[in-house]
């Protein structure tokens, strides 16, 4: 069954939907689109140095993105720029860092578009293999951390003052970011996983009652997205990760229409 | 289980530095269970600093802080806002660090009053409601020390007194230590056993006074009401200067400050409600 590159495409979308839901809403919830954008952005330079010292591109990516993570928070502390200052500083030049190293491997032909946008042909059996190992390692400690991880995300004094390590929960969350963008940057690219890690959860909010609930409704909704998206993709010849996209937008707003509003209301509890 | 008796955290002479410079220095301060101590003082005087210290959270360049082991803390921020992408209900808001039993929710959803409200989305609160939660949350973990940071921001004066009689009969009923910290000055919960005012250092502790006939007091909140508040209110005769030096009331600059450095005039200082 996995001979098919569709299915291959398919299987894989589905093993990255079911990362990003959770890490998407801790993204939104915490406010850090743009933080997750600069991790993504630097996942090119990291295939830049995988093609270059001809190490596993995986692997190489999480590295880079641990690394830059490590560095903003190293930068905050010194806190001379303004943190969205750092981030487009750190965002911006580890792509074109990453650009202009590509350009000085002559000997290496390079599908740029599969890595920008993501590639459905791309997809092998090996990274299916890590993306479902990669993922259920990032549920399995998402799970344990879940907690003092929430806890940090409404108030970090709180969480740290009640004994919960909120700093080590952080930390966690930005290597769990590093290995997301890493898993999933065949499937939607480097420049569109913030957009997929963003849209479902966005789109969660207005039909969930609670953070866990938010968190398992933007897995499904990220999995349909996944799935119409790449269907899109074969349809259309078009690349996989701006389908996907698309198909998350498309999604968020049926959500906002007043008929999506009438079924997610509840009944009223007082008089008018 | 903790002795009744044994302090919950101790502080002997703590001094933190940050860059060469002494956030706080020669503090001392315990709380007891069922002891109520109050930490006051100005903006930048190292009340937070003081209570990271008490809590462990930060380790003191000098002198020695101790808890007891385990020591089960029932934290209430200063602010929090929980933002509209954050679906966050009351009930899921109170087992936000551990895991509380509905038993324990209810408990302490009806002590502060607000046992109706569990299921109501925490955004949806009134600015007194939401204090109360935050009063609750913090006292459905069965603390052994519960730390009000300010508890009364966005409440107004009516419902500022409500909350520290709250606070109150949250320590008699639970028999919790209480370390309360406050940039009020001039209102102090009555019971409260000792106030520790800050200036970068203990600048003076002891019992507060209470009101006793201050008409407007009275006037303001009925007999009822001047009983849980206390006038404490002095003006600090010395100034901590950005260079790390301190500017006396006498002009004079000196690089540190002790209360037996004679700069320090804390009898006439006080504007006490004896002296009235």
């Amino acid at each position: 069954m996995l001979d098919d590159f569709f299915v291959r495409a398919l299987v894989a979308g589905i093993g990255v939907a079911m990362v990003v839901g959770p890490l998407g809403c801790l993204i939104v919830w915490r406010r850090l689109a743009y933080f997750g954008d600069t991790l993504s952005h630097s996942a090119l330079l990291g295939v830049a140095l995988a093609l270059l010292l001809q190490v596993n591109i995986t692997a190489a990516v999480f590295v880079v993105c641990a690394l830059v993570a490590l560095s903003l928070l190293l930068l905050q502390r010194r806190a001379s720029l303004s943190s969205d200052s750092l981030l487009g500083l750190l965002a911006h030049s580890s792509l074109a860092l990453g650009l202009v190293a590509l350009a000085f491997l002559p000997n290496v032909r390079v599908d740029l578009m599969g890595f920008l946008f993501g590639d459905i042909l791309a997809v092998s059996v090996t990274d299916i293999a890590v993306i479902y190992i990669g993922g259920a390692a990032v549920l399995l400690v998402l799970v344990f951390v879940w907690r003092p991880l929430f806890a940090a995300t409404v108030n970090f004094e709180l969480a740290e003052a009640e004994g919960m390590n909120p700093a080590r929960a952080n930390l966690i969350f930005m290597f769990l970011m590093a290995t997301v963008i890493a898993i999933s940057m065949k499937i939607v690219g480097v420049l569109l996983i913030t957009a997929l890690l963003i849209i479902p959860a966005a789109t969660a909010r207005r039909m969930a009652s609670g953070p866990e609930a938010m968190a398992l409704i933007a897995i499904v909704l990220g999995i349909i997205a996944v799935v119409a998206g790449l269907f899109g993709s074969l349809e259309w010849d078009t690349p996989s990760g701006p389908s996907i996209v698309v198909a998350a937008l498309i999604f968020f707003l049926l959500a906002l229409l007043p008929a999506a509003g009438i079924i997610r209301r509840r009944p009223p509890s007082q008089g008018s | 289980m903790l002795d009744r008796t044994s302090s919950l955290l101790t502080l002997e002479n703590v001094g933190l530095n940050r860059g060469g410079r002494w956030l706080v220095r020669g503090v001392d301060l315990s709380v007891h269970r069922g002891e109520s101590v109050t930490l006051i003082g100005p903006n930048g005087a190292g009340k937070s600093t003081t209570a990271k210290i008490a809590l462990g959270l930060l380790s003191p360049d000098e002198g020695r802080a101790s808890q007891a082991p385990e020591l089960k803390v029932g934290y209430v921020p200063q602010q929090l806002s929980i933002d509209w992408t954050l679906p966050l209900t009351v009930r899921r808001f109170m087992s936000l660090t551990n895991r509380v039993s509905d038993a324990d929710l209810r408990d302490a959803l009806e002590m502060v009053g607000i046992a109706p409200m569990a299921d109501a989305e925490v955004r949806h609160l009134s600015g007194g409601e939401f204090q109360r939660t935050l009063l609750a949350r913090a006292i459905a973990r069965k603390p052994d020390l519960l730390v009000p940071a300010e508890p009364v921001q966005g409440v107004d004066f009516s419902g500022e007194i409500a909350l520290y009689e709250l606070i109150g009969e949250i320590r008699r009923t639970l028999g919790c230590g209480i370390l309360m910290i406050s940039h009020d000055l001039h209102v102090v919960m009555a019971d409260t056993d000792s106030v520790v005012c800050m200036n970068g250092h203990v600048c003076c502790q002891g019992p507060p006074r209470m009101v006793a006939e201050n008409p407007e007091y009275l006037a303001l909140f009925g007999a009822r009401a001047a009983g849980a508040l206390a006038v404490y209110e002095h003006t600090h005769d010395h100034t901590h200067l950005s260079d790390g030096t301190v500017r006396h009331s006498n002009g004079s600059v000196t690089d540190s400050c002790h209360p037996g450095d004679g700069h320090h005039d804390h009898a006439d200082g006080h504007n006490e409600a004896d002296h009235a």
